[in-house]
Protein backbone atom coordinates (compact mmCIF):
# COMPACT_ATOMS: atom_id res chain seq x y z
CA UNK A 1 0.00 0.00 0.00
CA UNK A 2 1.12 3.49 -0.81
CA UNK A 3 0.86 6.45 1.51
CA UNK A 4 -0.71 8.48 -1.28
CA UNK A 5 -3.81 6.27 -1.47
CA UNK A 6 -4.91 7.52 1.92
CA UNK A 7 -3.83 11.11 1.36
CA UNK A 8 -5.75 11.39 -1.92
CA UNK A 9 -8.86 9.84 -0.37
CA UNK A 10 -8.59 12.46 2.33
CA UNK A 11 -8.23 15.22 -0.30
CA UNK A 12 -11.46 14.04 -1.90
CA UNK A 13 -13.36 13.98 1.38
CA UNK A 14 -12.03 17.41 2.35
CA UNK A 15 -13.07 18.92 -0.98
CA UNK A 16 -16.53 17.35 -0.74
CA UNK A 17 -16.87 18.88 2.73
CA UNK A 18 -15.74 22.27 1.48
CA UNK A 19 -18.28 22.15 -1.34
CA UNK A 20 -20.98 21.31 1.21
CA UNK A 21 -20.03 24.20 3.46
CA UNK A 22 -20.32 26.60 0.53
CA UNK A 23 -23.59 25.32 -0.96
CA UNK A 24 -25.80 23.81 1.75
CA UNK A 25 -28.93 25.73 2.70
CA UNK A 26 -29.51 24.11 6.09
CA UNK A 27 -27.22 24.91 9.00
CA UNK A 28 -27.19 21.34 10.30
CA UNK A 29 -26.03 20.20 6.87
CA UNK A 30 -23.25 22.80 6.93
CA UNK A 31 -22.12 21.35 10.27
CA UNK A 32 -22.19 17.87 8.72
CA UNK A 33 -19.93 19.08 5.92
CA UNK A 34 -17.54 20.46 8.52
CA UNK A 35 -17.52 17.00 10.12
CA UNK A 36 -16.63 15.56 6.73
CA UNK A 37 -13.63 17.88 6.53
CA UNK A 38 -12.52 16.94 10.04
CA UNK A 39 -12.81 13.24 9.20
CA UNK A 40 -10.58 13.84 6.16
CA UNK A 41 -7.98 15.51 8.35
CA UNK A 42 -8.14 12.55 10.73
CA UNK A 43 -7.39 10.10 7.92
CA UNK A 44 -4.36 12.21 7.05
CA UNK A 45 -3.07 12.24 10.62
CA UNK A 46 -3.57 8.50 11.08
CA UNK A 47 -1.96 7.69 7.71
CA UNK A 48 1.17 9.63 8.63
CA UNK A 49 1.18 8.05 12.08
CA UNK A 50 1.11 4.63 10.43
CA UNK A 51 3.77 5.68 7.92
CA UNK A 52 6.23 6.65 10.64
CA UNK A 53 5.13 3.87 13.03
CA UNK A 54 4.40 6.49 15.65
CA UNK A 55 1.38 6.50 18.02
CA UNK A 56 1.33 10.29 17.90
CA UNK A 57 -0.83 10.18 14.77
CA UNK A 58 -3.55 8.44 16.72
CA UNK A 59 -3.16 10.83 19.66
CA UNK A 60 -3.72 13.87 17.46
CA UNK A 61 -6.61 12.16 15.69
CA UNK A 62 -8.19 11.62 19.12
CA UNK A 63 -7.75 15.31 19.91
CA UNK A 64 -9.43 16.21 16.62
CA UNK A 65 -12.31 13.84 17.46
CA UNK A 66 -12.76 15.50 20.84
CA UNK A 67 -12.71 19.00 19.40
CA UNK A 68 -15.21 17.87 16.74
CA UNK A 69 -17.57 16.56 19.42
CA UNK A 70 -17.34 19.85 21.32
CA UNK A 71 -17.87 21.80 18.10
CA UNK A 72 -20.99 19.84 17.22
CA UNK A 73 -22.44 20.31 20.69
CA UNK A 74 -21.98 24.08 20.75
CA UNK A 75 -22.78 24.42 17.04
CA UNK A 76 -26.12 22.67 17.34
CA UNK A 77 -27.01 24.76 20.39
CA UNK A 78 -26.34 27.90 18.34
CA UNK A 79 -28.35 26.52 15.40
CA UNK A 80 -31.24 25.84 17.77
CA UNK A 81 -31.04 29.34 19.20
CA UNK A 82 -30.99 30.92 15.72
CA UNK A 83 -33.98 28.78 14.71
CA UNK A 84 -35.87 29.83 17.81
CA UNK A 85 -35.20 33.53 17.28
CA UNK A 86 -35.35 33.89 13.49
CA UNK A 87 -37.53 30.86 12.60
CA UNK A 88 -35.08 29.89 9.91
CA UNK A 89 -32.30 27.36 9.61
CA UNK A 90 -30.92 28.75 6.36
CA UNK A 91 -27.51 30.35 6.96
CA UNK A 92 -28.13 32.69 3.99
CA UNK A 93 -31.10 34.24 5.80
CA UNK A 94 -29.17 35.04 8.96
CA UNK A 95 -28.11 38.51 7.87
CA UNK A 96 -29.13 40.63 10.86
CA UNK A 97 -25.68 42.19 11.00
CA UNK A 98 -25.68 43.15 7.32
CA UNK A 99 -25.36 46.92 6.94
CA UNK B 1 -2.00 -10.14 1.50
CA UNK B 2 -1.06 -7.04 -0.45
CA UNK B 3 -3.78 -7.63 -3.02
CA UNK B 4 -6.35 -8.21 -0.29
CA UNK B 5 -5.32 -4.97 1.40
CA UNK B 6 -5.69 -3.03 -1.82
CA UNK B 7 -9.07 -4.57 -2.63
CA UNK B 8 -10.27 -3.68 0.87
CA UNK B 9 -8.92 -0.15 0.52
CA UNK B 10 -10.44 0.59 -2.86
CA UNK B 11 -13.82 -0.94 -1.98
CA UNK B 12 -13.97 1.17 1.19
CA UNK B 13 -12.69 4.25 -0.61
CA UNK B 14 -15.34 3.96 -3.33
CA UNK B 15 -18.12 3.62 -0.74
CA UNK B 16 -16.74 6.58 1.21
CA UNK B 17 -16.44 8.75 -1.90
CA UNK B 18 -20.02 8.03 -2.96
CA UNK B 19 -21.23 8.62 0.58
CA UNK B 20 -19.34 11.92 0.82
CA UNK B 21 -20.84 13.18 -2.44
CA UNK B 22 -24.31 12.18 -1.28
CA UNK B 23 -23.81 13.97 2.07
CA UNK B 24 -23.34 17.27 0.26
CA UNK B 25 -25.89 16.77 -2.53
CA UNK B 26 -28.87 14.79 -1.19
CA UNK B 27 -32.14 16.65 -0.72
CA UNK B 28 -33.13 14.78 2.41
CA UNK B 29 -31.57 15.91 5.68
CA UNK B 30 -31.93 12.55 7.42
CA UNK B 31 -30.40 10.76 4.44
CA UNK B 32 -27.44 13.15 4.63
CA UNK B 33 -26.89 12.14 8.27
CA UNK B 34 -27.08 8.46 7.36
CA UNK B 35 -24.61 8.91 4.48
CA UNK B 36 -22.32 10.64 6.96
CA UNK B 37 -22.50 7.43 9.03
CA UNK B 38 -21.34 5.48 5.95
CA UNK B 39 -18.38 7.82 5.41
CA UNK B 40 -17.33 7.75 9.05
CA UNK B 41 -17.67 3.96 9.30
CA UNK B 42 -15.54 3.70 6.17
CA UNK B 43 -13.00 5.94 7.86
CA UNK B 44 -12.94 3.59 10.83
CA UNK B 45 -12.34 0.72 8.38
CA UNK B 46 -9.39 2.62 6.89
CA UNK B 47 -7.97 3.13 10.37
CA UNK B 48 -8.19 -0.62 10.98
CA UNK B 49 -6.47 -1.20 7.64
CA UNK B 50 -3.70 1.13 8.81
CA UNK B 51 -3.33 -0.92 12.00
CA UNK B 52 -4.60 1.85 14.31
CA UNK B 53 -7.23 0.02 16.30
CA UNK B 54 -7.83 2.42 19.15
CA UNK B 55 -8.74 5.46 17.07
CA UNK B 56 -10.91 3.25 14.82
CA UNK B 57 -13.12 2.15 17.70
CA UNK B 58 -13.16 5.63 19.21
CA UNK B 59 -14.37 6.88 15.83
CA UNK B 60 -17.20 4.33 15.87
CA UNK B 61 -18.22 5.12 19.45
CA UNK B 62 -17.85 8.89 19.44
CA UNK B 63 -18.81 9.80 15.88
CA UNK B 64 -21.35 7.18 14.95
CA UNK B 65 -22.61 6.70 18.49
CA UNK B 66 -22.75 10.22 19.85
CA UNK B 67 -22.23 12.91 17.23
CA UNK B 68 -24.72 11.43 14.79
CA UNK B 69 -27.39 11.22 17.50
CA UNK B 70 -26.74 14.90 18.19
CA UNK B 71 -27.19 15.63 14.49
CA UNK B 72 -30.47 13.74 14.38
CA UNK B 73 -31.68 15.72 17.39
CA UNK B 74 -30.63 18.92 15.65
CA UNK B 75 -32.61 17.90 12.57
CA UNK B 76 -35.68 17.12 14.67
CA UNK B 77 -35.51 20.30 16.73
CA UNK B 78 -35.11 22.65 13.77
CA UNK B 79 -37.96 20.93 11.89
CA UNK B 80 -35.81 20.38 8.84
CA UNK B 81 -37.66 19.67 5.60
CA UNK B 82 -37.84 15.90 5.15
CA UNK B 83 -39.33 16.04 1.66
CA UNK B 84 -37.21 16.03 -1.45
CA UNK B 85 -39.24 18.61 -3.33
CA UNK B 86 -37.01 21.64 -2.81
CA UNK B 87 -33.26 21.52 -3.29
CA UNK B 88 -31.18 21.95 -0.15
CA UNK B 89 -28.26 23.45 -2.07
CA UNK B 90 -28.20 27.15 -2.87
CA UNK B 91 -27.63 28.77 -6.26
CA UNK B 92 -23.86 28.81 -5.88
CA UNK B 93 -23.50 25.16 -6.92
CA UNK B 94 -21.54 25.78 -10.13
CA UNK B 95 -19.56 28.63 -8.63
CA UNK B 96 -18.63 26.58 -5.57
CA UNK B 97 -17.36 23.75 -7.74
CA UNK B 98 -14.64 26.03 -9.08
CA UNK B 99 -12.61 26.61 -5.87
CA UNK B 100 -13.36 23.02 -4.80
CA UNK B 101 -11.90 21.58 -8.00
CA UNK B 102 -9.00 24.03 -7.80
CA UNK B 103 -8.16 22.93 -4.25
CA UNK B 104 -8.47 19.26 -5.20
CA UNK B 105 -6.17 19.66 -8.20
CA UNK B 106 -3.55 21.68 -6.32
CA UNK B 107 -3.49 19.30 -3.34
CA UNK B 108 -3.34 16.25 -5.62
CA UNK B 109 -0.46 17.70 -7.63
CA UNK B 110 1.48 18.52 -4.46
CA UNK B 111 0.85 15.08 -2.94
CA UNK B 112 1.68 13.16 -6.11
CA UNK B 113 4.80 15.26 -6.56
CA UNK B 114 5.92 14.63 -3.00
CA UNK B 115 4.79 11.08 -2.13
CA UNK B 116 4.33 9.48 -5.53
CA UNK B 117 5.87 6.09 -4.79
CA UNK B 118 6.26 6.27 -1.04
CA UNK B 119 5.36 2.87 0.34
CA UNK B 120 3.52 2.92 3.64
CA UNK B 121 6.17 2.37 6.32
CA UNK B 122 3.78 0.43 8.53
CA UNK B 123 5.46 -2.61 10.06
CA UNK B 124 3.00 -3.73 12.72
CA UNK B 125 -0.23 -2.42 14.26
CA UNK B 126 0.21 0.28 16.86
CA UNK B 127 -1.01 -1.06 20.17
CA UNK B 128 -3.42 0.79 22.42
CA UNK B 129 -0.86 0.66 25.24
CA UNK B 130 1.56 2.70 23.13
CA UNK B 131 -1.15 5.25 22.38
CA UNK B 132 -2.13 5.64 26.02
CA UNK B 133 1.52 5.89 27.06
CA UNK B 134 1.94 8.68 24.53
CA UNK B 135 -1.19 10.47 25.78
CA UNK B 136 -0.41 10.21 29.47
CA UNK B 137 3.30 11.01 29.27
CA UNK B 138 4.10 13.23 26.33
CA UNK B 139 0.70 14.83 25.80
CA UNK B 140 -0.73 14.93 29.32
CA UNK B 141 -1.24 18.71 29.43
CA UNK B 142 -3.08 18.93 26.06
CA UNK B 143 -5.17 15.95 27.12
CA UNK B 144 -6.28 17.66 30.32
CA UNK B 145 -6.89 20.90 28.43
CA UNK B 146 -9.12 19.05 25.98
CA UNK B 147 -11.05 17.62 28.92
CA UNK B 148 -11.62 21.13 30.31
CA UNK B 149 -12.63 22.31 26.83
CA UNK B 150 -15.22 19.54 26.55
CA UNK B 151 -16.66 20.50 29.93
CA UNK B 152 -16.78 24.13 28.83
CA UNK B 153 -18.51 23.17 25.59
CA UNK B 154 -21.03 21.06 27.51
CA UNK B 155 -21.90 23.90 29.89
CA UNK B 156 -21.94 26.40 27.03
CA UNK B 157 -24.30 24.27 24.98
CA UNK B 158 -26.68 23.85 27.93
CA UNK B 159 -26.65 27.59 28.65
CA UNK B 160 -27.26 28.45 24.97
CA UNK B 161 -30.06 25.99 24.34
CA UNK B 162 -31.88 26.44 27.63
CA UNK B 163 -35.25 28.18 27.54
CA UNK B 164 -35.46 31.02 30.07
Amino acid sequence: MYLNQFLLLSVFLFCAGMYGVMTRKHTVLVLMSVELMLAAVNINLVAFGAHYNDPVGQVFALFVLTIAAAEVGVGLAIVLLIYRNLHSSNPDEVDVLRG
Amino acid sequence: MLVAENVFFYALAAVMAIGAVRVVTTNNVVHAALYLVVVLAGGAGQFLLLGQEFVAWVQVIVYIGAVLVLFLFGIMLTRAPMRADEPLNNDLRALALLPTALLAVVLSIVLIDQFDDTKLGLTEPIRTSEVTRSIFRQYLVPFELVGVLLLGALIGAVVLARRD
